[in-house]
């Protein structure tokens, strides 16, 4: 069923009773051309592409738990391409580009909302650092703003300009950034790669990916064997975990990042807003509620909760740019296991077993990748060779000396 | 998370600071394969989703660096040791 104005009002008028499901529940088959492990936003947005743009028909993504209960389902959903490293730059701003095509290519509403992200600048050094950023993304075409604290004033008046340690100069915007429904943008992949003919099947955990002299030939999983031609991991915070068992051993390693709601409040905040003396970024849902997160908890791990000393954390930043906030309650928070890479960017690439590929090191930033991931794992799982706007982030980096290390702090995960 | 320090006893985690994978060993860089050994000394760590054993710092206690076995499930603490005799033993 495709969905438009029309189809709304037919339904209206039926009680909403004849709403198909959008995705089937198959039986796996005992083989597939390429198997996708990890049904988050990026294995989905991959096999979408492959049954769209390549043609390919004999797919299956499969997905422990259920659609959208990992990271997907549990992020901030800021959208931006505001990058500054010269192989980060274009695979973002590709990935940026199709957001603003995708609800359309995929007839779902994904709520995706451009409302600008704001990056604050509180120190003459930092004003610089961003006005730096800001040209190395004019260079590679990408819009962005640099605004004084006048311009920031009159984009979101209510922040503590005057703060006595951490005084609000001014900020980078970057207009066609902003928010998208992060659910939305998972299922809208699904139905569109489910009615395709890829299966998706979900409660079924890859266990161990068999290798014979040198080729990826299968996946065994917890509903029994499954052959496959090509093998794409995209299982974001669990990456290691899957990729041992082939023989790989990866520059990851896994740490929780919490994320934080409060009860639902009038509009208050247009764009996306962060705070440059921490790290700190809060925007406002459609249904009100204030979306916000901070830093990692500090140490790996796989527990997906976080503990209370980064709930403070998070709490005090809000508090620094926005006191007007501090009678606001919180309503959730919870947590989501993030695959954070030695060098702070992400890896799409073979790895040296035939027929198997990699896809993580997503760090904080995978959601706004997501279609732009998916579009360049695709191209390489269906042509073997890495996409033009990929061609940076390479797993032998690490190796070679090319790191893209945009925060600059070294080989630290839990710093970046 | 609270961390029993072997000198200061049992600590709330936001006393120490997280290094992460104990154990480690400094290649030899006058090796033939130094650079190989370098890449994983620097880049390659286990992950694993289960207990594991990493480096913190009493940076507000003691300053002691120890070795702290913790399951990064669940983040029970299973113990914890001064760091000194691990890297002793990772380097030789
Ligand atoms: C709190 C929080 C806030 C964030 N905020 C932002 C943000 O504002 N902007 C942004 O761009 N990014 C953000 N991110 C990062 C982003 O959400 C992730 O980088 C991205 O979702 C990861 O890709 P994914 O969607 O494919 O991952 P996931 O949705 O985690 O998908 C991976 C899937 O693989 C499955 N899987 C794992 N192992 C196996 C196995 N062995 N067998 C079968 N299935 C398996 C998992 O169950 C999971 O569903 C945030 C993340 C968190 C946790
Ligand atoms: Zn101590």
């Amino acid at each position: 069923m495709k969905y438009s104005v029309l189809s709304l009002i037919h339904q209206a008028f039926r009680g909403h009773r004849d709403w198909k499901p959008v995705w089937r529940y198959p039986e796996p088959k005992e083989e597939y051309d390429i198997v996708l492990i990890g049904g988050g936003g990026h294995g989905l947005a991959t096999a979408y592409y492959l049954a769209k743009e390549h043609g390919l028909k004999n797919i299956a993504v499969i997905e422990k738990g259920y659609l959208g209960g990992g990271s997907v389902g549990r992020n901030t959903t800021i959208v931006r391409s505001n990058y500054q490293e010269p192989g980060n730059i274009p695979f973002y701003e590709w990935s940026l580009k199709l957001w603003e095509g995708l609800e359309q290519d995929f007839n779902y509403n994904a709520m995706m909302s451009q409302r600008g992200v704001l990056n604050l600048y509180h120190s003459d050094s930092q004003r610089d650092e961003y006005a730096r950023r800001g040209n190395a993304m004019m260079m590679h075409g990408v819009d962005c703003t640099l605004l004084d604290k006048k311009g920031v004033q009159d984009l979101v008046p209510f922040l503590d300009f005057e703060n006595a340690r951490f005084p609000i100069q001014g900020g980078l915007l970057q207009e066609r950034g902003g928010t998208a429904r992060h659910d939305a943008v998972a299922w809208g992949f699904a139905r569109g790669a489910d009615s395709r003919g890829v299966d998706i099947l979900q409660n079924t955990e890859a266990t161990q990916i068999r290798v014979e002299n040198g080729r990826a030939v299968g996946v065994e999983t917890s509903r029994g064997y499954i052959k496959a031609k090509k093998i794409g991991i995209v299982a974001a915070g669990n990456t290691t975990r899957i990729a041992q068992t082939a023989g790989l051993q990866l520059p990851i390693e896994s740490y929780v990042l919490q994320a934080f709601v409060s009860e639902a409040i009038k509009p208050l905040i247009p764009s996306v807003v962060t705070f440059g003396a921490g790290h700190f970024y809060i925007s406002q849902s459609d249904k009100g509620g204030l979306v916000f997160g901070a830093s990692l908890d500090g140490y790996s791990s796989y527990a997906a909760r976080g503990n209370l000393p980064s709930v403070e954390d998070t709490i005090e930043e809000a508090m620094a740019i926005m006191p007007s906030i501090s009678r606001v309650k919180l309503l959730r928070h919870w947590g989501g296991i993030m695959d954070m890479s030695m060098d702070g960017s992400p890896i799409i690439d073979k790895t040296g077993v035939d027929g198997l590929y990699i896809n993580c090191g997503w760090c904080y930033g995978g959601f706004k990748a997501t279609p732009g991931s998916g579009w360049c794992f695709a191209h390489l799982i269906a042509k073997d060779e890495t996409h033009p706007n990929a061609k940076a982030l390479r797993l032998d980096r690490f190796k070679t000396g090319h790191v893209i290390d945009e925060a600059g702090t070294g080989a630290q995960p839990n710093l970046h | 998370m609270r961390i029993p320090c072997p000198f200061c006893g049992t600590r709330d985690s936001q006393e120490f600071t997280y290094l992460g994978q104990a154990g480690l060993k400094r290649p030899d860089p006058s090796a033939p394969n130094a650079q190989a050994a370098f890449h994983d000394y620097v880049h390659i760590r286990k992950n694993p989703a289960g207990p594991n054993s990493e480096l913190w710092l009493h940076a507000y206690g003691c300053r002691s660096w120890i070795v702290v076995e913790r399951n990064t499930l669940t983040h029970d603490i299973l113990g914890a040791d001064y760091a000194s005799p691990v890297m002793k033993e990772a380097a030789q």
